[in-house]
């Protein structure tokens, strides 16, 4: 079973989205795409989304009351919790199985939050869900910031990146610091899948999605989702830019599965770091800098020393997994 | 037939938990709360109950738990004190404000700083604008009775609203003291089964949760919060009456000891009580009219309650186991104003006691009383028992 195309677009032509219009996200946000894909699979395999959202983004502009953009159960409960609250709804989903007071297994949680409430505030709250084994599907769309509140820099913001709170400037080049590996982090959780995906890539993301939703027990997804107000790039720019970024190895596409990794992607050829860096409107202060070649290859180096670790991480673990239970 | 159990407080709780058998409790230990989740846990692990337990990495995950849970139409439990309450709080308004009946027991703790372990209420003081029930227990029997309580009434279709039950840290909950705990059959038809209007497990129907809530509605659903308390407040005596029936104790808004005839009036709440009732007795046999009002609701405020019964006395001593920095006393001012309306207003008196666990003697009691005796009560004072000068 697949995530079948057919379905898919019986969904779209009948409106059957799980995620509907009237949402207030703006042009070009690549954050609907993720919430689309992910529910619609969802779907198409036959499961009953029920979702969870992290204040954010995605939050705040699906459901301003009266109105609701989520044509399945949803639930928003604070920026931090998102994890917790639907391990909450997950265990009462368990205890009313088992009670018999509810009879449908068709039931899957998904999770979404931003980069803010994953990498920094929620990340405890995740850290504990998936350490309690917890049944659900965590999706992070990732913009590199914290988009909802104007541009300020979150763990997942890169060096060089202009955002309001780390701005760069006539004595700083913006963050100094490089962003959190947050895939490393949730694999190393252990008993958990755990993957990358690209928003210029929905086929590589439905089919971690489909594993995700397979995987009995937490399952993570990490998708590169531009902001395109604050990336300071074209409106129907985003997957273009994705895609630059899975060319030059800034976002590398793979999976972790109990202890095996797998690479999903592997361009025979790379470009350049400075061909994604440029494209995108928010390094043209860096750009302008005296350091900005210093910190160009300072990312290059970085991303060629991620890549090889990658290869390297995917061949000692080949059909070795760490873990047979969560 | 009704059983006497020689148990902590704590033990006593979990036992009216273990009658309620929740679907879901999500809870994290904190002294002196702890005993309470370890003798759930317990239950849960040796299979007495079938209750799904989440053991969470935090308070404030365990609030947010609970909200999922009880948002999936599970009946939810969680417990805690002091920092533990602090850390939930920006989930416990959440919760009250989407009307899910959750109950909590709150075994009351000093709330820091500096770090303190022993009892007082500033804790539940700290939340108690947050939309949830309050109510208070003098002792292992009240526990386990308004746990049991607070789940019919935060259920009940036009209340719906989440729900605390306060004890006091280590002298309720570590300590051992017969109650009489009613058949597990009675229980479990008292409480019912919950079920709710809207679940997030209704594929069928699906609800949004937590939507954004503008200028344009926020305040016609706190408006409508406030609706919820009033039914709550016209709601509990109806509970009290059908608990009566099942238990042979009826409970009221407000306990009332020797105070029919009384010219002078102590307010406290939860333990102390017991120690004011001693106290009561002994200058009762003194020939002075003295009586004790031990308020077991707090929020909803019973303000009429309190009119009635202090209206035309002499004088009424409040006592606080909190400070509110900077203003009057919590349980002191909300007593103030009620008593703006009434014909005869009685002298008033605003006693601190017990913060962080400082021991309060008949001796401190008696003290408070006597200032009311003699006249001697300032209303702009705030006079403290047992604190060194």
């Amino acid at each position: 079973m697949v995530p079948n195309i057919r379905d898919i677009v019986g969904y779209v032509e009948t409106n059957d989205w799980a995620f509907t219009q009237g949402h207030r996200l703006c042009p070009g946000c690549n954050a609907p795409m993720v919430a689309n894909w992910a529910t619609l699979a969802a779907k198409s395999l036959g499961y009953e989304p029920v979702v969870g959202a992290a204040t954010g983004c995605l939050e705040v502009s699906s459901t301003i009351y009266p109105f609701t953009s989520w044509n399945v159960p949803y639930i928003h409960n604070a920026f931090e919790n998102v994890a917790a609250t639907i391990s909450g709804a997950e265990a009462a989903y368990r205890s009313l199985l088992n009670r018999k007071k509810i009879d449908n297994d068709k039931i899957k949680f998904i999770a979404f939050a931003g980069d803010g409430g994953t990498y920094d505030i929620g990340l405890q709250a995740l850290s504990g869900a998936i350490e309690r084994g917890h049944d659900f599907v965590y999706i992070l769309y990732d913009n590199e910031g914290y988009m909802n509140t104007g541009n300020q820099r979150s763990g997942s913001t890169p060096p060089g990146a202009d955002s309001t709170t780390e701005p760069v400037g006539k004595a700083l080049s913006g963050k100094l610091q490089l962003k959190k590996s947050i895939v490393d982090i949730i694999a190393g959780h252990e008993g958990v899948y755990a993957a990358t995906a690209v928003t210029s890539e929905p086929w590589d993301f439905m089919r971690k999605m489909q594993a995700a939703l397979e995987f009995e027990g937490p399952a993570f997804i990490s998708i590169l989702a531009p902001c395109v107000r604050f990336w300071r790039i074209p409106d129907d720019s985003g997957p273009e830019v994705t895609k630059l970024a899975v060319e030059t190895k800034y976002w590398p596409l793979w999976e972790y599965n109990m202890g095996v990794y797998k690479v999903t992607k592997k361009p025979k050829t790379f470009k350049p770091v400075k061909e994604y860096i440029t494209k995108l409107g928010r390094y043209n202060k860096l750009m302008k800098r005296p350091d900005a070649n210093e910190i160009l290859e300072e990312m290059q180096n970085y991303v060629d020393a991620k890549w090889d670790r990658l290869l390297a991480l995917e061949e000692i673990s080949k059909d070795k997994p760490i873990r047979r239970k969560i | 037939m009704p059983v006497k159990l020689t148990v902590t407080g704590a033990a006593a709780v979990a036992h009216a938990m273990r009658q309620i058998n929740p679907d879901v409790v999500a809870a994290y230990p904190i002294t002196p709360q702890t005993p309470v989740v370890e003798y759930y846990a317990s239950f849960v692990s040796d299979g007495i109950v079938d209750t799904v337990m989440v053991p969470v990495e935090s308070e404030h995950s365990a609030m947010s738990a609970v909200v999922g849970s009880a948002a999936a139409g599970a009946r939810t439990m969680t417990a805690t004190a002091a920092n533990g309450l602090a850390l939930m709080t920006e989930i416990v308004y959440i919760a009250a404000s989407y009307r899910l009946p959750i109950i909590m027991p709150i075994v009351n703790r000093a709330l820091s700083g500096p770090i303190n372990i022993h009892c007082d209420h500033s804790d539940a003081m700290l939340v108690r604008d947050s939309g949830w029930i309050q109510l208070f227990t003098e002792n292992h029997q009240e526990a386990y009775d308004f746990t049991i309580i607070a789940t019919k009434l935060a259920e009940k279709e036009n209340v719906l609203l989440p729900a605390m039950v306060n004890l006091d840290g280590f002298i309720t909950s570590h300590g051992v003291e017969s109650f009489e705990m009613l058949d597990d059959e009675v229980v479990k038809e008292f409480v019912g089964t919950w079920n709710p209007k809207y679940s997030l497990l209704d594929t069928k129907n699906p609800v949004t949760f937590g939507p954004l809530d503008l200028f344009d509605y926020y305040f016609e659903h706190h408006r409508q919060q406030e609706e919820a308390m009033n039914h709550a407040y016209k709601e509990l005596p109806k509970v009290f009456e059908e608990f009566a029936k099942i238990s042979g104790r009826k409970y009221d808004f407000l306990d009332l000891y020797k105070t029919d005839d009384a010219d002078y009036i102590m307010v406290v709440m939860n333990s102390t009580a017991s120690t004011a009732k001693y106290v009561v007795d002994q200058l009762r046999e003194e020939g002075k009219k003295v009586g004790l009002v031990k308020p077991q609701v707090f929020t909803p405020f019973p303000k009429k309650e309190f009119q009635q019964v202090l209206n035309g006395r002499k004088g009424v001593v409040v006592l606080d186991r909190a400070m509110s920095f900077g203003k009057e006393a919590p349980l002191y001012s909300l007593i103030k104003s009620s008593l703006y309306e009434v014909a005869s207003k009685p002298s008033l008196g605003s006693y601190i006691y017990g913060l962080g666990g400082r021991d309060t003697t008949p001796e401190m009691i008696r003290e408070a009383f006597e200032d009311a005796i003699k006249g001697n009560l300032i209303t702009d004072e705030q006079r403290y028992l047992g604190l060194r000068e």
